[in-house]
């Protein structure tokens, strides 16, 4: 048995992250690159350590393999502990038979096992495809203060961005009223993150009465949390007023990390504070030739710039040549782009090679029609050859040959 | 013992006076370099990348922020169960009041540790040698010349240091003459006292030297068997440079801005590890012009940098320009500033308006956390 824990967390990782495409065909959009060093999972696995919670499970089902390989043993992030730490739990062979993970309710209900080891007050359901910085610990204060079965951490979004959401409405007091599942017409503009407290011992018995129910889909949002919410118990919304963005599509993976180089947008990453842990590559500083010129970016260690750099972002060990352009891109690990080629409105995934005077993604102003316009995606380990063109909007996952 | 057989043992504070400036607070394997490395990492990394498993580092004095870097020996990957990574304090005794002066005195001093390890040879390094060795192949070269002892030189100007050895070899390597610290001038081969051994031998020359009262490892242990053992002398390849002095650590440090020099430094077949910091990327404002920089992780620069190094969070604000400089971690460089020729130690501040400038061969030195 292992030592009682207060809280721990458990990290739903296994979604496949579908509308990302080819960024998503061999890694599970946890894994998924972000901001110029990290992985979507760092935010989600440094707010858990930042906040004290020091037990983590990571729940992966979709192509484990990168994310299982990523975590490790959790040293990055300080979760290597004797007691608890990180663990990464893929579905496993039961007497009864094997079964995937059918939904987010059940991939929790096929661990209640490995939660009771903590004998837990508490569980947080975290969501692994979100980009934001939050203290769970605060949110856990309220929680006890509220005497709450569930608390769900909300935002206040847009009044047009809402019908995207699963929205709650309130009373004074922020107890939960009534549950809008993205309503046509929105009567409530607080959308929940995807971050749920619960009281472990209630959660426990709803997800076993959930696996009964036959006619249930397994789900939190669909299922547990309108049962829970019909059996009358305290649930409380926890108002969050930083940044936070579901990472969800290519349009939206595009502007979170471009938001880095916005100085109004709320996201520091260098706040020693509230550090963002990540595996870091072994790679020296980057290089910044006498030929470049580079503003308004981020460029990761290892990299190495001799072209022209702007709006943009550069992970370790991206070679950018003299006499190529890139800007309001994204470029991924170990990508060479070579002389003459532009890269512009793209993300370009690892180790692909965009030759000389190619050409990946459109300037928006340079549209005839504005319909066609979109990000350009280049997937890894693509070739892309020399004078070719990727279309904007495009998603290349095969060599582009080159131009005649 | 799983590993290629040899123990590794590092000198941590050999030559520390001769960079005073920067050593004043900490060891010559603890000094910043190269926008995100400490001196030791080389020594360290060239030693684990040829599969040793176990490393002494040998500490005299100032060892503080080295013991804060080395940690268990994480970064290295030596931080085993068995073998890893071992800090040898000095050790004091009746006879011996813990601080070492020499070679012969470090050596014995850890004596104990050398003793009860297994491996059968042992690899000497010192800290102020920047350089990317396969030690594979040095141990091939040992074997093959059936040499007795190794040293690992190179051709060129000799460090002004005390007992550098300069070196007369004859063809294929054998050392027929050890001349120290000559007063010579142009090119020569010169040891950079990374040296193999049988550790049987080195523990018998250190035995001997003792009870004679030697005190020189190089005089009394190498010049000395010139004659009675077989020394061979091995060439050092690509980017190798002695730090013995503050003009000499800013242009070895410069000489990294030609890329040729960075990529046969960290070679990614032979990566420099150290410790993470856990930075995000560098941020470049709207407005900022760099040109030939090596920068590092955490900076933020509005300014203008060119030819320098930064390393990791350092932040040069708009209206700011560097140019020619060294500025450590943290530093700060405030509007309207100029720094030209500049070493910046961790964490120095420069407000507003300040202009500093040295020249290539006298570089202005600022401390550790100075607010100018």
């Amino acid at each position: 048995m292992a030592r009682k824990m207060e809280c721990i967390a458990m990290l739903l990782a296994g979604g496949q992250g579908s509308r990302l495409g080819i960024l998503t065909k061999n890694i599970a959009k946890p894994a998924v690159p972000y901001g110029g060093k990290y992985r979507i999972i760092d935010f989600p696995l440094s707010n858990c350590v930042n906040s004290g919670i020091s037990t983590v499970g990571v729940l992966t089902q979709y192509q484990p393999l990168e994310l299982n390989d990523y975590i490790g043993n959790g040293q990055p992030w300080d979760l290597d502990r004797a007691n608890g730490g990180v663990h990464v739990l893929s579905p496993y062979q039961q007497i009864k038979g094997s079964e995937w993970y059918k939904g987010t309710a059940n991939a929790i209900y096929q661990n209640i096992t490995f939660i009771d080891r903590y004998n837990p007050e508490y569980v947080a359901v975290l969501s692994g495809d979100h980009i934001y910085k939050m203290d769970y610990s605060k949110m856990l204060e309220y929680h006890k203060e509220k005497d709450a079965a569930c608390t769900i951490a909300m935002l206040e979004v847009p009044w047009e961005e809402a019908p995207r959401f699963g929205l709650m409405l309130t009373d004074d007091d922020n107890k939960i009223t009534e549950f809008e599942e993205k309503p046509k017409n929105p009567r409530s503009n607080k959308a929940s993150m995807g971050v749920y407290i619960f009281t472990w011992s209630k959660l426990r018995q709803y997800l076993i009465d959930d696996e009964a129910n036959p006619d249930s889909s397994n789900d939190f949002g669909h299922d547990v949390i309108p049962a829970m919410h019909n059996a009358g118990e305290k649930m409380y919304a926890y108002l969050f007023d930083g940044y936070w963005k579901d990472v969800g599509t290519i349009d939206s993976l595009w502007e979170a990390n471009l938001d880095l180089l916005n100085p109004k947008v709320d996201l520091d990453l260098s706040d020693p504070t509230w550090k963002i842990y990540s595996k870091t590559p072994t790679a020296p500083p980057h290089y910044i030739a006498a030929s470049a010129t580079v503003e308004n970016s981020m460029i990761g260690e290892g990299s190495q710039v001799y072209g022209e750099l702007d709006f943009s972002i550069l992970f370790h060990n991206v070679t950018v040549e003299e006499g190529a352009v890139v800007r309001d891109s994204i470029v991924m690990p170990g990508t060479v782009i070579k002389s003459g080629a532009v890269v512009q409105y793209a993300i370009v995934a690892e180790n692909a090679v965009i030759e000389e005077n190619a050409v990946v993604g459109e300037r928006p102003e340079d549209m005839q029609n504005l319909e066609d316009w979109g990000v350009a995606v280049v997937g890894a380990g693509v070739s892309v050859g020399k004078g070719a063109h990727v279309a904007p909007k495009a998603m290349v996952d095969a060599d582009v040959k080159e131009a005649e | 013992m799983t590993g290629n057989n040899i123990l590794g043992i590092i000198y941590s504070n050999k030559y520390d006076e001769c960079l005073n400036e920067i050593t004043g607070l900490r060891t010559m394997g603890s000094v910043p370099f190269a926008g995100r490395y400490r001196l030791i990492d080389f020594a360290l990394s060239n030693m684990v990348n040829s599969g040793i498993e176990k490393v002494g580092v040998i500490t005299k004095s100032n060892y503080q922020s080295l013991m804060d870097h080395l940690g268990t020996g994480k970064p290295w990957d030596l931080s085993r169960k068995t073998e890893g990574m071992f800090i040898l304090p000095p050790f004091s005794s009746a006879s011996n009041m813990g601080g070492y002066t020499n070679r012969v005195e470090m050596l014995r001093g850890v004596m104990g540790f050398i003793s009860r390890s297994t491996e059968e040879y042992i690899l000497l390094s010192d800290c102020n040698e920047v350089m990317n060795i396969d030690i594979d192949e040095l141990m091939d070269f040992h074997t093959d010349n059936n040499a007795d002892i190794s040293i690992v030189y190179q051709h060129g100007d000799l460090p002004k240091l005390d007992n550098i050895m300069e070196l007369q070899m004859q063809e294929g390597g054998r050392i027929t003459q050890v001349a120290l610290s000559p007063n010579t001038s142009g090119a020569v081969d010169y040891s950079l006292n990374m040296i193999l051994m049988k550790r049987s031998l080195l523990q018998r020359l250190i035995n001997e030297a003792v009870s004679l009262n030697h005190e020189s490892f190089e005089r009394d242990i190498i010049q000395g068997n010139v004659s009675k053992l077989r020394i061979f002398g091995f060439a050092a390849k690509g980017f190798t440079r002695t730090i013995d002095s503050l003009a000499s650590y800013f242009k070895v440090s410069m000489d990294l801005l030609e890329p040729q020099n960075c990529a046969q430094l960290f070679d990614p077949d032979r990566p420099v590890y150290t410790k993470v910091r856990d930075d995000m990327p560098a941020i470049y404002g709207l407005g900022s012009k760099v040109k030939n920089s090596l920068i590092a992780d955490g900076c933020i620069i509005d300014g203008e940098v060119e030819n320098s190094i930064l390393f990791r969070g350092v932040r040069v604000e708009k209206g700011a320009v560097v140019k020619n400089s060294i500025l450590m971690q943290g530093s700060f460089v405030a509007t309207g500033s100029t720094l030209n020729y500049t070493i910046a130690d961790k964490s120095v501040a420069i407000t507003p308006n300040k202009t500093l400038s040295g020249a290539e061969n006298y570089p202005v030195f600022v401390g550790k956390g100075i607010v100018i």
